[in-house]
């Protein structure tokens, strides 16, 4: 079933590295902006950066290429990590990062699809990805094209009842296509997931909706390679992944915290994890 | 007046613009019977998807499948699209996905599953998001030739369908034209503004308000949104006197819309007909229900005199 190949030490620091760096654009943005998700953009910097700069069949000069891959990131408000990594692919200037949820950007609070270049679909109301990445993947086999689609969501997101539909729906169809990763932070708005909701288990909840399930560790960039060159490989089902990663990762204070899902660092903590940051970024 | 079925004839219509178009999808969330998808499905099983009593996900799907380039046609009753409001809000209108929400069993239509199944807010809510387009067919010939039409326009829609065999109104000449009303009957003294199966109502009251000496124009406003507001202008310029009429609550539907018309521009009196701001009952018959909920022709009648009164006090 494998036909994984090995990642060079070379490819992995240097996706690493953009990780790192695409964690500096997020505080960069969210301290610019004074509004923002740090912890949840945070968690999901190697998730992202292993679909965006490697894994997915994308190309900045032609975004509305009928075959490519597409990314759904069902946790829209993860979207200042998504909108560094696009910019830094090279779908639009970083310059503009700095416009970020000023009237009349093009960078919106959450993602939408009709105002930003690389981004596939509108998100910011949980739980919508899975159900829309499937209707995609149908779409796909209809007319007879042949892209994966990415689905990223929360796991406080996994308690939203429409995203289970949307799994039901995916796993009737067999839609080997689609590969959903959970950013298994374990915090969500109001405090930890498991005092909130209980979502546990996830790999347990996610086979018993048919999907092929692989647990790794979110923040190891090899594991994440891995893990989506297998997706790519499983045939007759759709992929989930559960990413065990760390809120807020990167910022000593802000890990594990959830009064750091959706609050900008005033300037003293933000002199604090850019440097933090950066001093991590120099030893990669 | 020979009767015959909107939905079943959505339901034909659906499937031979199915073979013409390739790129029509069609998503039901298990009522595939009810809203008559099965022609559709019998024929090109590959772009028909029954999800199930997921009717968040079924929108969602939908939206998935259009921003892969098809044209779905997403189908369950209309009360139940309610359940799926922040999915058709997000990922339909904000998101402009080309998304066509087909809502049967509309108004007291399924009148023997009583309120449970009735639905009196629908075109309201539908018709509050930005970017969606609201229709309301009124026979079987409307129901038939809207579906190229609503296919081809690039949009959400949202569909308004009744359960209900009502009179065949329309001949092959009509054309479906969206954000245009139409004149069934020429009047001098009021106006019948109706939408769905209240239009054929209307027609009928129309008769016996002539007898009266009340010259009433009738027209079918499919559109509910966008509105022929210059249409519902000059028949206010015309006559003074407006009536408005639908299987929907009186608030935020068409009577809404045509209010919020008037009172832009040349105010008229206006009387709405609907379901008052209620919940309904079971019955055993349709018609019943409709008479019940004060939406009998004889009131059309009674409405239509008193604005004609008011308007000569």
């Amino acid at each position: 079933m494998t036909n994984v190949v090995y990642h060079p030490e070379d490819l992995v620091r240097d996706l690493d590295r953009i990780a790192q760096s695409l964690r500096i654009d997020v505080v960069d943005m969210i301290h610019r902006r004074k509004a923002g998700h740090p912890g949840g953009s945070l968690s999901a910097a190697e998730i992202v950066t292993a679909l965006i700069f490697h894994h997915m069949r994308i190309d900045p000069k032609r975004p509305g290429w009928e075959e490519r891959d597409r990314f759904i990131l069902s946790k829209g408000h993860a979207c200042s990590l998504l909108y560094a990594a696009l910019a830094r692919r090279g779908f639009f200037p970083r310059e503009e990062l700095k416009t970020w949820g000023h009237l009349g950007s093009r960078l919106q609070g959450h993602p939408d699809r009709l105002k930003t270049v690389g981004v596939d679909m509108t998100t910011g109301m949980e739980g919508h990805g899975v159900a829309v990445g499937a209707g995609l993947c149908l779409s796909a086999r209809i007319k007879n094209l042949s892209y994966n689609v990415y689905v990223l969501v929360g796991d406080g997101e996994c308690q939203c009842g429409v995203l289970w539909e949307g799994a039901m729906i995916a796993s009737k169809y067999r839609l080997s296509e689609l590969t959903v990763i959970v950013d298994h932070n374990h915090v969500q708005l109001d405090g930890p997931v498991h005092e909130i909701l209980p979502v546990d288990s996830l790999v347990d909840k996610w086979r018993a909706f048919n999907f092929a399930t692989l647990e790794i560790d979110g923040n190891n960039m090899r594991e994440v390679l891995d893990a989506l060159d297998m997706a790519r490989e499983i045939r007759n089902k759709p992929t989930a992944i559960i990413a065990h990663t760390t809120k807020g990762r990167g910022v000593s204070f802000m890990e594990n915290k959830s009064a750091w899902h959706g609050r900008p660092p005033n300037d003293e903590e933000y002199a604090q994890a850019i440097s933090e940051l950066r001093r991590r970024l120099e030893e990669l | 007046m020979r009767k015959a079925s909107m939905r079943r004839a959505y339901g034909e219509a659906l499937a031979e613009y199915g073979a013409e178009n390739p790129d029509v999808a069609v998503v039901v969330a298990d009522v595939s019977s009810s809203v008559q998808t099965g022609f559709f499905a019998k024929r090109f099983p590959e772009r028909f998807f029954n999800v199930g009593i997921t009717e968040q996900a079924m929108v969602d799907v939908a939206a998935g499948l259009a921003l892969g380039g098809m044209i779905p046609f997403a189908n369950t009753f209309a009360v139940l699209f309610l359940r799926a409001a922040e999915q058709i809000r997000t990922c339909v209108a904000y998101a402009k996905t080309n998304v066509k929400l087909v809502g049967s069993y509309s108004g007291m239509s399924n009148f023997k599953d009583g309120p449970t199944h009735h639905v009196e807010c629908d075109t309201a809510t539908m018709r509050s998001m930005p970017n969606i387009t609201v229709f309301e067919v009124a026979d079987a010939v409307e129901a038939r030739k809207a579906v190229p039409v609503i296919a081809e326009y690039d949009g959400p829609v949202y569909l308004r369908i009744s359960r209900a065999e009502v009179p065949i109104i329309f001949d092959e000449s009509y054309e479906v034209k969206i954000g245009r009303g139409t004149i069934l009957r020429d009047g001098s003294d009021a106006a019948l503004i109706a939408s769905g199966v209240m239009v054929s109502r209307c027609l009928d009251a129309a008769e016996k308000l002539a007898k009266e000496g009340i010259d009433a124009y009738v027209v079918n406003m499919s559109s509910i949104k966008p509105l022929d507001v210059k249409l519902v202008w000059k028949l206010a310029r015309e006559t003074g006197a407006i009536v408005t009429a639908e299987d929907h609550s009186v608030i935020g539907g068409l009577g809404g819309a045509v209010a919020e018309a008037l009172g832009q521009e040349s105010p008229a009196n206006l009387e709405r007909i609907g379901i008052p701001d209620t919940f309904t009952e079971t019955a055993l018959s349709y018609d019943e229900l409709l008479d019940h909920y004060g939406m009998s022709v004889e009131r059309i009648v009674e409405a239509t005199r008193l604005t004609v009164e008011r308007r000569k006090r």
